[in-house]
């Protein structure tokens, strides 16, 4: 039952503070500490839900590396306040925004119906979630994909390079 | 327990908002952010079918933890191109408005 509590809790933060994100229209630091906010929100579900690898990880490189880096970047850049203001095809973004509400108004309800969603999870086996089942299975099954990761990340690093520094000679 | 509906409708509504982020902002930077939310939000909803589809005792079925890893290396790295871009982008134009960016648009 307090687990019930604590999801809606985070649950709520998560979805006030990604709203408080994007409806910010005059201070994009506030909108990074909103997905601060958002992001260690998600993490606290992913303990809820038992899956406390990806809750630690989430909280490091969301919480801590991305997000400062977007905050790095948005100090580098020096922008004043009320850079953009409101304006611009209205039309297409009320368009977008009800669209938005009339899919989530059809897909909200149609998830209760579901019994595979709507039946009482069972106690996970012993050791779910922890860093041993998730690194047998990085390591013997998803091998390749770990290698594909390393090769992303390197490319990656070479790219943020290339394209940020000021001339290629 | 959680109930996984509402986690995947959680996970349905943060998406949604990710959507109307990058279709309405012209801030690349919260543009890449609403990026950044909308894969949180589909992490979520792998963590919780993982959570009902947990295997039985003796055969752990953990393949969504590694999704949600994969998911967020990728991002990492999208993230550390994307802030490339938009710094060479801010040197060209001295701007952030991605409604000034539009050689390549029909």
């Amino acid at each position: 039952m307090a687990m019930t509590v604590l999801f809606y809790v985070f649950g709520a933060l998560a979805v006030i503070s990604a709203l408080g994100m994007v409806l910010n229209l005059r201070n994009t630091v506030a909108s990074a500490m909103s997905l601060v906010v958002t992001m260690v929100s998600l993490g606290a579900i992913y303990i809820l839900l038992e899956a406390y690898l990806v809750a630690a990880i989430q909280i490091m490189v969301y919480g801590g590396a991305i997000v400062v880096l977007f905050l790095f970047v948005v100090m580098l850049l020096n922008l004043s306040d009320d850079e953009l203001p409101p304006g611009g095809r209205q039309f297409f973004k009320l368009a977008v925004v009800l669209a938005g509400i009339v899919v989530l108004a059809q897909v909200l309800p149609a998830l209760s119906q579901d019994s595979v969603l709507t039946a009482a999870s069972e106690a996970v086996p012993e050791g779910f979630g922890g860093y041993r089942q998730v690194g047998l299975a990085l390591y013997t099954d998803y091998v390749l994909v770990v290698e594909m990761a390393s090769l992303l990340l390197l490319a990656a690093i070479v790219g943020a390079l290339i394209l940020a520094k000021r001339n290629i000679d | 327990m959680v109930p996984l509906d509402h986690v995947i409708a959680l996970s349905a509504i943060l998406f949604t908002i990710g959507v109307i982020g990058v279709a309405t902002r012209r801030n690349i930077i919260v543009i890449l952010m609403s990026i950044e939310l909308m894969l949180n939000a589909v992490n979520l909803a792998f963590v919780g079918f993982n959570r009902i589809w947990s295997g039985s005792e003796g055969a752990v079925a953990i393949d969504g933890h590694v999704f949600v890893l994969m998911v967020i290396t990728v991002a990492a790295a999208e993230v550390a191109v994307g802030l490339g871009i938009l710094l060479s982008m801010f040197r060209n134009r001295d701007s952030v408005n991605v409604e000034e960016v539009n050689l390549l648009k029909w």
